[in-house]
């Protein structure tokens, strides 16, 4: 499927911290296990039985597996919140296995669930407590603060002064994960960050991460035990058995084409032609570019020229092409005004959904298709219905071929 | 009773002031043990339930027992009193503390441990901060329990409101007796008001509006 240029390209000017589509920017590092072991007691058997694990710099890897297998603890041994009882941690090339705890910690970010924002401080100080730690100066902080709020998509001036109850859950993890990157740590560790939020506000949060992976290029551990979300999220996904066994570490494609063993397929489950879906991104298709008009244009001409493109449907946006509504020609025809009331019900997902999140978002809405957005929720066109049973029906004729 | 009040109203106030000032450097000592104490003992199950023995047997203890105890190495003046009064501060507020701080939502201690923060500087900058509304809770409560404490504090000739009330009590049936022990009492309960909306007034400026109530 050939990439669709989309409209929020041009936005990317704006944008200095991204480098080019191909190139993607990495400015993460590697991180290597070796035979790294928890126990919890001298004979008792490993919560974290002697693991090597190599994640490459740049990616995000995916930790999945049943509650109790023990992907947590690897991952609070990587910042040392749990001691290894043994086996080496390198960041980079550097061995961290025996540096300080608090200062390895202010080099890597650390995401919790609800983000765990500090209720008593207001989100700026929440998110300047590292750079704090590291003794920047005040306006670097103030500075920081402003850009990582306006990365996670939250308008600094607004939200820079209230405190995390202000905030719904959504944002109080969108600020977990500015916090998270305030001292742009190489290494961003996640631990179910999402696991206590809606299904669509999840949805939102995934798509955020995303693209903030496309511009920074960190190096991310994530721990889920959703496999969908890590289908979605991942570059690589390791599939832990009891003791934090590597059942299976691959791509997902690779995972859901070809699951090393049978607790890999079972983990992984049935339907992996709907799951396949996931692998799949809303920018990686043909999206539709219907007519945009602005709320309050004279519905006249915009019949006229919708009749003349030969559309059926408008999108109304406001000044800053966010969509407001999505009527038919017909109805402006009828009602005689283009509407500039927002239709709260607008089936809406980012660039960077699957056309899982997709096919979900217009079966919630009970609409034939959605409207994608892209930085700072421009419209960027319209997906249908039908472009993804096309891809359904792909999927489908290269399994049983 | 109103001339006898006129004719004492400079002793009043300066016993009043006295009682307050008593109170108030009491309560503040006995909250800073109470704190220290219960950032030494809150991560241990056994040191926990040590402080809250400590802090409901102590509360048991009679104050006039425990000032007469005192007597024998202190001798009658200020510091049995000081030493009195403060005991019967901490107690409440470290209860209060204890509980403030093993009630800190164990995530957020995770979470700044995980950022890089200090054991200290997460104790200095989360815990207690989140504890406060607690601890202060405890120290306006100990302030109210100490008001009455000070007054018995008289008894060794500690300063205060209570030498109206122990002079009155000790000629009861002279003249001017019944006044001078209702004129303590009535004093006593006027500065307990004061200082506690003072204390309602530090607990609204010292508490963060994201966490206040």
């Amino acid at each position: 499927m050939s990439e669709t240029i989309t409209r929020s390209d041009q936005h990317s000017s704006d944008d200095d911290s991204r480098d080019g589509r191909d190139g993607r920017k990495v400015s993460g590092v590697k991180i290597v296990l070796k035979g790294v072991t928890k126990r919890y007691s001298d004979k008792g058997t490993a919560a974290v039985d002697s693991v090597d694990l190599e994640i490459p710099a740049g990616e995000t890897v995916m930790f999945v597996g049943p509650s109790g297998c023990g992907k947590t603890t690897l991952l609070k041994m990587l910042n040392r919140l749990i001691e290894p009882s043994g086996g080496k941690i390198f960041l980079g090339d550097e061995d961290v296995t025996n540096q300080d705890p608090d200062e390895l910690r202010r080099r890597i970010g650390y995401v919790i669930q609800a983000g765990g924002l500090f209720p008593h401080m207001t989100v700026g100080t929440n998110i300047g407590m590292v750079p704090k730690m590291l003794k920047w100066d005040k306006q670097r902080i103030a500075e920081r603060t402003d850009e990582l709020l306006d990365l996670v998509g939250l308008d600094p001036a607004q939200y820079r002064d209230r405190y995390p109850r202000e905030l719904s859950g959504g944002q109080q993890q969108r600020v977990g994960v500015a916090r998270a990157l305030a001292a742009d740590p190489p290494v961003l560790l996640m631990d179910e960050p999402f696991g206590a939020v809606d299904p669509i506000t999840r949805q939102r949060l995934q798509d955020e991460l995303i693209r903030i992976q496309e511009e920074l290029g960190k190096t991310i551990v994530f721990v889920t035990h959703d496999i969908d979300e890590a289908v979605k999220l991942g570059d690589k996904i390791v599939i832990f058995d009891v003791g934090a066994r590597i059942a299976q570490y691959d791509t997902p494609e690779a995972i859901l084409a070809d699951p090393a063993d049978d607790y890999v397929a079972d983990f992984i489950g049935a339907g992996a032609t709907l799951k396949a879906l996931s692998l799949k991104r809303v920018h990686q298709v043909d999206l539709l570019h219907p007519l945009m008009v602005e709320a309050g244009s004279d519905p006249s001409t915009v019949v006229a020229e919708a009749d003349a493109a030969g559309q059926k449907y408008v999108i109304v946006v406001d000044e800053r092409d966010r969509p407001i509504s999505w009527p038919s020609v017909r109805e402006l025809e009828r009602s005689g005004r283009v509407p500039s009331t927002v239709d709260e019900n607008l089936p809406v997902v980012g660039r960077s959904a699957t056309l899982n999140d997709a096919l979900d978002t217009m079966l919630v809405a009970s609409q034939g298709g959605v409207i994608v957005t892209g930085r700072q929720g421009a419209v960027v066109g319209t997906l249908l219905v039908e472009t993804v049973m096309a891809e359904i029906q792909g999927v489908r004729t290269r399994e049983i071929g | 009773m109103w001339e006898y009040i006129l004719d004492r109203r400079e002793q009043i106030a300066v016993q009043a002031f006295q009682h307050a000032s008593l109170v108030v450097q009491c309560v503040a000592v006995g909250a800073l043990i109470a704190v220290v104490i219960a950032m030494l003992v809150y991560r241990s199950k056994a040191g926990t339930s040590a402080a809250n023995g400590l802090s409901a047997i102590g509360l048991t203890i009679p104050s006039f027992a425990l000032l007469g105890v005192l007597l024998v190495p202190f001798g009658f003046g200020i510091a049995p009193a000081f030493i009195a009064v403060t005991f019967y501060a901490t107690l409440p507020i470290l209860r209060n503390a204890v509980v403030g701080l093993t009630e800190v939502d164990q995530s957020l201690v995770e979470s700044a441990r995980g950022m890089g923060m200090s054991r200290i500087r997460t104790l200095l900058q989360v815990e207690i901060p989140l504890a406060w509304p607690v601890i202060l809770a405890g120290i306006r409560t100990s302030t109210q329990m100490v008001m009455g404490i000070a007054a018995i504090a008289a008894y060794v000739l500690g300063p205060g409101l209570g030498s109206f009330i122990f002079t009155g009590l000790s000629r009861l049936g002279g003249a001017n007796a019944l006044y001078s022990t209702l004129v303590g009492t009535f004093a006593v309960v006027v500065v307990a008001v004061i200082v506690d909306v003072l204390l309602v007034l530090v607990g609204r400026l010292t508490t963060s509006r994201g966490i206040r109530v």
